[in-house]
């Protein structure tokens, strides 16, 4: 008796009947796959995580020019030993992150329940945007600037974490951000 | 036909065998166990310097560790044995002589010095890039240069797989149709080819980058294009191992396909859809619309999904008809309970198959979901899914392979039968466990590639919840395990191949060249009708099993939906 490897039995293979359990079973898993088809759509008209479509082509230099200027603008306090700036723009406004090697750079503050452009892009090599514990995970580019809309729902300290493997201090690439009242 | 020579006609299996090509499956199967002992022990590396309690290695080594160790088993360990199946595949199930040969090695030998060359640009210390070695981070050319001679190797390989199908084909060595497992094969081949170009449009400029003969490579580009070879390569081992199950089916159980067109057609979606299913890695990045990812990952990704449900259906449903046959009726399962569960040859492919469906196979779903990806891109349940898929699925139904092909192609017993009786439940079962709490451990955030979570010594540390450090100490101790289930199968093979007992038959002997042909093949009846699995015989047992996987993986599916409308408004 042929089995799967020897040829078919039957030269007209294609012509035998396809048992009725085998029949249910591709049904079955056929709709399962439109319905996960379906979830991703769906999930744009009506669910409120989806990840921005905005996405600009730029340099490192205009990167760093309109993060600084932002610095400038809306540095309320420095922290660390390195004096890292932190910012707290107003509700609505551009929010500009750098990733390089290995820093984010500045730190941010947000306000909860208020909605920011967050503007993401590398200045050298990919890195990887991780929210924690929120757990959002992001590609971050060099030469693509991505820009988020998000909106903040709970005060507290969270960090970023590099978790795209970016060289030998990829561990140190951490950074924190705060959401406040 | 007196082209066709050198053959011998193995005892046990009937199997015929053409010296060139059996000779050639020998030396790419131990290439493959060679490849597989390096990555083996630079896995244990990883593993023990992820597990905090034990940090091994310093950064600089556990980079270079996890470079070599992704490159040994993804790419060589794997594609080594790939070529062993194909020449099996054509040369051996169709009666056929290998055509070109020659060439055949020299495809072989540019594999081992791609192999080589690759392994030494990630010993120099300058070339830890990882598998994906995204630019613009940069390797040393002979890291570039390694992987574009091992892939013209394989590509030659392909070459000669086709080639064999021609001749067989024109020489008439089978009747009819090739065999479900060959065509599983050609399915493989097919996507190889497909991902070597890929691979070359992508790896050759980078080389030349390398070198500086290129200015600069876009990142997005590279990801793009690297992807439809890197994840692609990865489906030639889905349908390899896939054909390994329907062939493990065959021999263990003298199984028969329950419907050829179902299982073939099954594997023509993989042709056509699997390839876009790369663009999964791309979810995170900008710069790709919404539009692009869905129809990449969806529209087309699930008819590729749709045709792994009917093969971890059709196989154990062709295992259940052949017991029912042989009298095992009783109940639901009473086939599945007297099964064979002491040969490693069945429970590695029966493990191999249930763990490849309910972790690799929904994981993977989960992980290329548009916006389900946002909670894990990058994180730990990467390489959870890839090991679940590449390592329970594709490693262990070779191992199982092997267990088969030792005594008929090395004609030696297999050495330490109990310890090999229990291989495939400590490899399977750590490795699915391992996967496991890697997945957990990804969903919590826990980044892959990262030398240390405790985060020591940093400005702005993040301190991880104590699941998180409980998971991957669990996991440590799940991988050592795996290592262990590893380290065993390499014993038993190696020790099996150069000190088993020898096998000696009485009626063994060669056809020599001047003795002439390998035996016709015999013609099979032509009928319509009286067709075994259509009508008398249902899979009932088979069916129950699938269900329990369609339930657990709708559940899963929703449970992360739900998670994701938790985490801040994004848009
Ligand atoms: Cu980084």
């Amino acid at each position: 008796m042929p089995t799967a490897i020897d040829p078919p039995k039957n030269r007209v293979w294609w012509k035998d009947p396809v048992d009725k359990v085998e029949i249910t079973w591709i049904v079955l898993a056929l709709i399962w796959c439109l319905i996960m088809f379906f979830m991703m759509p769906y999930w744009h008209v009506y669910g409120k995580q989806n990840l921005s479509n905005e996405a600009y082509r730029s340099t490192p230099e205009l990167f760093s020019r309109k993060t600084q200027e932002m610095v400038d603008k809306y540095t309320v306090r420095t922290e660390t030993d390195q004096k890292i700036p932190v910012v707290h723009p107003p509700a609505g406004s551009d929010v500009y992150l750098i990733a390089r090697l290995w820093q984010w750079w500045p730190l941010v503050e947000l306000e909860a329940g208020k909605s920011y452009r967050l503007h993401l892009m590398s200045m050298d090599w990919l890195h990887g945007f991780s929210l924690q514990p929120e757990n959002i995970n992001i590609q971050v580019h060099p030469g693509y600037e991505h820009v988020l809309t998000v909106t903040p729902t709970k005060e507290g300290t969270y960090s970023i974490v590099c978790n795209e493997y970016c060289g030998i201090n990829h561990h140190t690439m951490t950074s924190k951000l705060y959401v406040v009242k | 036909m007196a082209i066709n020579r050198m053959f011998r006609t193995c005892p046990s299996t009937g199997l015929q065998f053409h010296q060139p090509a059996e000779a050639l499956i020998r030396w790419n199967a131990v290439a493959a166990v060679v490849s597989l002992l390096v990555g083996g022990i630079l896995g244990l590396l990883v593993v023990l310097t992820r597990w905090p309690a034990l940090h091994l290695l310093p950064a600089d080594a556990f980079y270079q560790a996890l470079t070599a160790h992704g490159l040994n088993m993804l790419v060589f360990w794997i594609i080594f044995f790939e070529m062993a199946v194909l020449y099996f595949a054509a040369s051996t199930l169709l009666r056929c002589r290998l055509a070109t040969p020659h060439m055949a090695w020299l495809g072989f030998w540019l594999m081992v010095a791609g192999a080589l060359l690759n392994n030494y640009a990630v010993w120099r210390g300058d070339s830890s890039v990882m598998f994906t070695s995204y630019a613009p981070m940069g390797a040393h050319p002979t890291f570039y240069l390694g992987l574009i001679l091992f892939a013209v190797g394989a590509l030659i390989g392909c070459f000669v797989f086709l080639g064999t199908l021609a001749v067989a084909k024109a020489e008439k060595t089978y009747v009819g149709s090739v065999p479900l497992v060959t065509f599983g094969a050609l399915t493989a081949c097919i996507i190889a080819i497909f991902t070597i170009a890929s691979g070359a449009i992508i790896l050759i400029p980078t080389f030349l980058w390398s070198v500086g003969l290129v200015g600069y490579i876009d990142s997005l580009m590279y990801r793009t294009v690297w992807w439809a070879f890197g994840h692609s390569s990865q489906q030639i081992n889905v349908s390899a191992h896939v054909a390994v199950w329907y062939a493990i089916a065959a021999i263990v159980f003298g199984a028969r396909p329950m419907n050829e067109k179902v299982s073939r057609g099954a594997f023509l979606l993989y042709i056509l859809f699997l390839q876009l299913a790369s663009a999964h890695h791309l979810l995170a990045d900008p710069g790709l619309t919404s539009n692009w990812k869905i129809f990449n990952t969806s529209y087309a990704f699930y008819l590729a999904v749709l045709a792994s449900m009917v093969h971890g259906f059709t196989v154990p449903g062709a295992i259940e008809l052949a017991q029912r046959e042989k009298g095992y009726t009783k109940g639901l399962f009473e086939w599945l309970r007297k099964a064979p569960w002491g040969n490693p040859v069945f429970s590695g492919m029966f493990i191999s198959l249930v763990g490849f469906g309910f972790l690799g196979g929904i994981s993977g779903v989960v992980l290329g979901t548009e916006q389900l990806n946002l909670l894990m891109h990058n994180t730990f349940y990467v390489p959870g899914h890839f090991h679940a898929t590449v390592v329970v699925g594709t490693t262990l139904a070779f191992m199982a392979l092997t267990y088969f092909l030792i005594p008929v192609l090395f004609r030696r017993e297999l050495a330490f039968p109990k310890l090999a009786q229990w291989q495939p439940y400590v490899f399977g079962i750590g490795m699915s466990v391992f996967s496991l709490f890697m997945m957990g451990a990804g969903t919590l955030g826990v980044p892959r590639r990262h030398w240390d979570m405790t985060m020591a010594g940093n400005l702005l540390p993040h301190e991880w919840p104590g699941t998180a450090y409980l998971m991957v100490g669990l996991m440590a101790l799940a991988g050592i395990l795996a290592i262990v289930g590893g380290a065993i199968y390499i014993l038993v093979t190696v020790w099996s191949v150069f000190f088993g007992k020898r096998i000696e038959t009485p009626d063994f002997k060669r056809v020599s060249a001047r003795d002439g042909a390998a035996p016709a093949p015999q013609p099979v009846a032509v009928s319509l009708t009286g067709h075994g699995s259509a009508g008398h015989m249902a899979a009932p047992g088979t069916f129950v099993l699938a269900m329990v996987l369609l339930v657990s993986f709708v559940l899963y599916y929703f449970v992360n939906w739900r998670y994701l409308s938790s985490v801040w408004p994004l848009s």
